[in-house]
This record gives C-alpha cells, structure tokens and sequence, in this order.
C-alpha cells in the first residue's frame, strides 16, 4: 500500500511566485511548480501531479459533467 | 474536496449502474489503460456495478509494472555504484529484479531515497554535490514533462550531477501494439485520464479509425468511471466508435501545449521494452544529445548479469489483458503484497495488488 | 552546563550524575525516583500488567506532540487496552552525542506533563550516549507496569459474533502530523499529532460496562491492521462501513494529496473496542463526554461469516477486503 502513480489531485492555487505556486485543498497546503501550466491564475484549481500542476480544471466543463451526470441518472428512472 | 467528491455521489453512483444495465444489450469487453484507473476501478467496486453484459480487463498502464526485468536490474546495478545516489518513486522499492530489488540494495548499503517529485531528485543532487544523484525516470506522459522541465531546471541552475534514468513510456503507441496482437478482442477503451491532459484526444483517432475500437477518455472518480462506461456502451451498442472526452474538466482535445513542448525538447521517441511485450516500436522517451549530460545511461558503465524471469510469474499475460490475475497459479498463494513474485503483485496500481486488495467482494 | 549532550554524560560519573539530578529529576520528582537506588522498590497486588515499548519516531518534534509525550501515552495506553490503571512507568534515553540540551529538556517537560495528566509517576530509568551517528538523535524507551481490577477480561481474542465495534475518534492524524514534518514533502496542515493518554477514558468506559471483550490502540498499521489482528486473534469476521469511520477532512486530502489509504495510518491516542452489543450505545454516550472520545462511533460489527477476515462495506454500497499492512507504509512513525 504505497502512493499510486496516476495521481492528480485538484488543488487551488492560492499565490504565485515565478515558476512555483502555492496550492491549497482542504486545509492542506503544498507548494508546486507551474512550468507546464504558466498561464495559472491565482484562485484557479490545477491538476496536481508529482510536484507539478499538469493542467488547468476547467470549471465550466466540471458543472457541466455534473448536470449531464444527473440527467443520466434521473433517466434511469423513467423506463 | 472540490472537484473530488461531487464525483463520489453514491446514489448517482447507483442510477447510473440501473441505467447501463438497461442500455447494455450484448456482451462487450473494455480495457483501462492507466494504473490510476485500474486502481479505482477496483477500489470502488466498479465491476460489481456495471452490467454482466460488460467485462472489463485491465492493460498495462501500470509505470511500474511495464518497466522490464532488465532495466531493473540496470537500476539495482546504479544503485551498488560508489558514491551513487538512487532517487525513486516508492513503488519501485520493492519490485522484484532477476537477483535482488532496491530495497535488498538499501540494506546492503546503497543510497537510496523516496522522492514525490523529480524536482526532489534535483535538489538532493545540488545538496550532495560530490555525489552522483540517479532518478529513475518511471512514468508515461503525465510524468514525461515533469521530469522534461526538472532537467530543464537542473540545466539552468549548473548541475552536473543530476542523471535521469529514463525509463518512460508512451501510451498510443502500446495501444497499438496490443490491438496489432490481437490477443484479446476489444470493443472500447477507457483512455487514460491525466495521460490525456497532456496529449489531448487526437492521438487516439487512429483506433477507432483502423481498428473499429471506441475509446472515450475518462476520470478516476467512480461517477467520471461510470459515465466513460455509459458513453462507450452508447458507442458500441449504436455502432459508432469514436474517441470521445468525459473528462471533460481535465482534458482539451488538443492537450497541454506547454508540456508537449518541454517533452518535445528535452526527449526523442525511440523504441522500449515493455514486460510481457518486449520491444514495441516507438514507444519510449530518450534524453535527446542536447541534454545527454543527464542521462544515466551514457553516463555510467555496467557489468550486467543475464536476465532472469520467476517461473510461472504471469505478469506479462496479465498486462496484456489476456489472464485475469486470479488465473495465475501463483496469485494469492504463493505470490501476495507481503512477498511478490511480480511487480503487478507490488505496485498499488498493479492489477494483482488491486485485485488481492479489493477484488473479492462478498454480497 | 555545555549546551550539547556529551559523550561523558552516559559514563556514569560526574556529568552523568549531574545531567540526571539538574535536567531529569527535577521535572519527574517522586519519592521512589528520587532515592536514585538501582531498582524501585513497590507493593503491588492483584493481576499485574507489564509492557514496553521503545520509540523512534522522526523528526522527533511534530504538531501536536513529541517523542517525550509519545513515550509516556504509548506505554500507558498499552496497559490500558488490557483494563490495567497504569501505575509505573520507567524511562531508558538512548541519546546521540551532539544532541542538544534544550531540546532533551523540552522532551523531560513534555513527559512530565504527559505522566501528570495520565497520573503514572516515572520510578526508575536509564541514561546512556552514544558516539554521533550511531543514533538519530534520541531514542526512548519506555515500560510500565499496571494493575487490572478483579472481573476484567478484555483480549483480543475475546469477540464474539453479534458484538459491536466502536472507534474513538478521526483516524489518521499521527501519521499525517509527523509526514507533514518529514523533509522532502512539502506539505503544510494544520493537523496535529492525536497523541493522548486514554486511561482515563477507558477507566470511564468499563465504569459505564464491565462487558468490553476488547481494546487495542490501532497505531503502527493503522485501523486497518487492528481490526485483522481482532479478527484473526478471535477467528471471527469483521465488517464496518466506511462512511461511519471518522476522519477529519485535512487528514483525507493530505492522503489523496500522498496517495495513501488513511486506514492504514498510524493513530496514537484512538482506541477501537469490540463490546457486547446491549451496552454499546451506553458505553458510546459516556466515551462521548471525554475529550479523547467526543468523535467516538460505532463503526461496524463482528460476525461468524469470513472468520479472520475484515470487510469494508464502501460509500458506494460494495463490498471490500480490508487486508492487513504489507510492506512500509510510513517508518519511524513511532
């Protein structure tokens, strides 16, 4: 039972400094470096992986998903 | 946690089972590709939800379980090197080579440090100055700019004593090489989700173009799992395989342009060995001559012993999605998490880890 | 006084004698101590429990505790998990030349307040250096002595089928606190080491019921582990549900964060007990009114389906295995 590699969690970018951000979820706070995602805003949530934000979250698409997932789920009902 | 537990919902969770279970009408089989999923799926029961129709394998997406006996043992000989220090994701610790592993070398002496983050790696070489530090570069694309932009670092910063073993591999490609095998007949593939952040959606076309295979593009909470599911099920019931994204918070169809070019700068595609496959073409990263400074295997010279295999070990079958791991004679009896004979039995995202872990459910 | 741990103060003569009288007994006063003899000499009657156990965690100072506090809380609630009032404790320092005298007496202050709370006094120990490098600053060890009251039976091997399994409180936080502190990680939490004597706790939950079949402070290995060793020990099944277990949501991110699974992480002042299933709401309603029991639930049952095993019933309704702890999740964590 060890780290499991595929791993990016969301976290949120509270400050950037350079090439490195300070990110923030649940409390938790790590610093991380930006080089693959340079255009970060502060306030964004970016895909945390072995030390580097990998991507941006796009918000929108994310509550998109959500709504499609309920939409899925509340036509599992009908037939 | 944002962006994490919306996708936990359990009673959504469970309509959204009710529904593949109506939708799916004829047996049809899938594969994952990335450890991550092979570990969630497992980890949240995804078989047990999903309808009888669907069989689900697992490919090797493992970065741990992919890496061949023999680099393995490269990396163990790096390891006895005098005034060497090895830098590793933890996984690699324990995975058994053809004589010994990393851990066995740690008691014999050899240095060798966990590191989260290549950019660890860097900076025990800039404190360690007289020392040669060596990070075992495991990954597929996720992990490739990362450890792309820490050599870039460690460039800019003068440090010469920083070497990269790289071991990366590359995710379309072995795809390929799997549908070419033909072993197993596939219907869909769940794509890997953060491989995909970083290439994007396009260098998946190939596959349902030439092999009539769906592939759509997944996240590792079970609600993203499930809706991958619903979306190839749709495909393949409806006979129109496609690449699709249900990623979509993640992933861009033209991925992330920044950290193609870092790769792209730092490494050359070439072929690499993977377990259980051998040779695939075009499948593996290089350090390009512009940074051949760094890498470990120009830099230091080996006296290697032949190859070993465990007899009966069948890691590579099961990495190629054409065993399950309960059809190993060794799993469970004599090969399990507290003395693996494979490294799919060591590495959290190994099929046979995740399996002994979380597979046997009980109703 | 030097400002560093030397060499001659572990050779037994006069900075010995003066590092124990000036930076020791002072702040562990008792009269058995105090006589400096080679033993301590005490009466004692009825059931007699004994433990040990030595401590090595690193870095030596995390949130919410230190090596001193850990010594004393582990060693009593050792005693405590077999229903023993802890009595004695003694103290064995192994430290590292070079270590530094205000740190060692910050270490003595926090064993002290530890035994004040848990009410142990330390009567006898030891003190020996060694040559830099051949000890990572300070080691402990620490074993104590208890008396268990007449009527009291609590093993692990003790459950039964039908009994209830109750968790204190959020597991995870030990290990998180001290990883938060380890070099290399990066990350910062305000999570806090859960170290804390539980002898008055399970003194109040045995008043409530004397029909506790077992204790066990789920530490190195985590929950996970503890639950096994029950099952195993008793050669019964195990099955909790995961959205009872108590965790605090630091706890969870920094292991989605690090990639580790929380019931495997170490706790050092949570207790698991398995009780008869009449008396666990009772034994649950007083846990709740102790500070080290206010997160306390009842988290799953014993039963006679898979004996030895332990079984998740997950968020999403599935079944899993919890399996015990293969490998080195987390060292010198204790």
């Amino acid at each position: 039972m060890a780290q499991v590699m595929c791993l990016a969690v969301p976290v949120r970018v509270v400050s950037i400094e350079g090439d490195e951000a300070e990110t923030e979820i649940a409390g938790v706070r790590r610093r991380v470096s930006i080089a693959l995602t340079p255009e970060v805003k502060v306030g964004d949530y970016v895909l945390l992986h072995t030390g580097y934000a990998i991507g941006v979250v796009d918000e929108a698409e994310a509550k998109e998903t959500l709504k499609l997932l309920e939409e899925i789920a509340s036509l599992s009902e009908v037939h | 946690m944002k962006f994490i537990d919306e996708y936990q919902n359990s009673e959504l969770a469970r309509k959204l089972a009710t529904r593949l279970a109506k939708r799916s009408t004829k047996p049809i089989r899938l594969m994952e590709f990335c450890g991550g999923h092979t570990h969630a799926i497992m980890r949240y029961g995804i078989r047990q939800l999903v309808p009888r129709t669907v069989e689900m394998r697992s490919g090797p997406g493992c970065p741990v379980c992919v890496t061949a006996t023999a680099d393995l043992d490269k990396a163990i000989a790096m390891a006895h090197l005098p005034g060497v220090i090895i830098t590793t994701f933890g996984d690699m610790v324990r995975i058994p080579g053809s004589y010994s592993n990393l851990q066995q070398a740690r008691a014999e002496g050899a240095d060798i440090r966990v590191v989260y983050s290549s950019i660890d790696a860097v900076e025990i070489a800039k404190a360690n100055s007289k020392k040669s530090v060596i990070f075992i570069g495991i990954g597929f694309e996720t992990t490739a700019p990362t450890i792309a932009a820490s050599i870039i670092k460690a460039q800019k910063e003068g440090i010469e004593n920083f070497y990269v073993l790289s071991l990366l591999k590359l995710t379309p490609p072995v795809m390929k090489a799997l549908l070419e095998l033909g072993e197993v007949k596939l219907d869909g593939i769940i794509c890997p989700g953060h491989v995909s952040v970083i290439i994007g959606s396009y260098p998946y076309e190939f596959i349902p173009k030439n092999y009539n295979v769906s592939c759509v593009i997944s996240g590792f909470e079970p609600l993203d799992i499930l809706l991958c599911i619903d979306k190839l099920v749709e495909q393949i019931e409806s006979g129109q395989p496609r690449v699709e994204i249900a990623y979509r918070r993640g992933v861009k169809p033209q991925g992330n342009k920044k950290a193609l070019e870092l790769i792209d700068e730092v490494f050359k595609i070439d072929g690499a060995d993977w377990r259980g496959i051998g040779i695939v073409a075009q499948s593996g990263l290089r350090i390009k001559q512009k940074y051949e400074h760094f890498d470990a295997d120009s830099a230091f010279q080996l006296n290697l012993k032949p190859v070993k295999v465990p007899k009966g070990c069948r890691c590579g079958d099961i990495l190629r999605g054409v065993a399950t791991p309960p059809e190993c004679e060794l799993f469970g009896k004599v090969c399990a998490p507290e003395k693996p004979i494979g490294p799919c039995m060591v590495s959290s995202e190994g099929a046979c880890a995740a399996y002994y872990k979380y597979g046997i459910s009980y109703e | 006084m030097n400002d560093t741990i030397l060499l001659a103060h572990g050779s037994g003569g006069k900075l010995s004698h003066d590092l124990i009288e000036k930076r020791l007994l002072p702040s562990l006063a008792n009269p058995m101590l105090n006589r400096l003899d080679d033993s301590a000499i005490f009466k004692a009657s009825g059931h007699l429990a004994f433990t040990t156990d030595s401590y090595v965690v690193s870095p030596i100072f995390f949130p919410g505790g230190d090596i001193g506090k850990l010594a004393v809380c582990g060693t009593v609630n050792d005693l405590s998990m077999n229903g023993a009032k802890p009595l004695y404790l003694s103290l064995s320092l192994i430290v590292e030349e070079g270590f530094s005298i205000s740190e060692l007496d910050h270490v003595v202050r926090s064993i002290k307040t530890a035994a004040e709370e848990a009410e142990v006094n330390i009567i006898t120990g030891d003190t020996k250096v060694v040559n830099q490098g051949q000890a990572d600053k300070l080691f402990i060890n620490t074993s104590g002595i208890g008396v268990i009251p007449p009527g009291i039976d609590i093993s692990g091997a003790n459950a039964k089928a039908g009994d209830k399994i109750i968790l204190s409180g959020t597991i995870g936080d030990h290990g998180i606190a001290v990883m938060s502190q380890r070099e290399g990680l990066k990350f910062s939490t305000s999570v806090e080491s859960d170290c804390a004597p539980l002898n008055k706790l399970v003194a109040q939950m045995l008043d409530s019921s004397p029909r506790i079949h077992c204790l066990r402070d789920p530490t190195r290995g985590g929950l996970a582990t503890t639950l096994n060793e029950f099952a195993r020990q008793s050669n019964v099944g195990i099955v909790i549900e995961e959205d009872k277990i108590p965790i605090k949501e630091g706890v969870k991110a920094a292991c989605e964060l690090l990639g580790f699974d929380p019931t495997y992480i170490a706790n050092e002042g949570k207790l698991v007990a398995i009780v008869e299933p009449d008396d666990a709401a009772k034994i649950l309603t007083q846990m709740k009114q102790n500070s080290y029991g206010r997160d306390a639930a009842i988290i799953g049952e014993v039963t006679n389906d898979h004996p030895g095993r332990v079984i998740m019933k997950t968020k999403l309704g599935h079944s899993r295995i919890v399996d015990m702890l293969s490998g080195e999740l987390l060292p010198r964590i204790c």
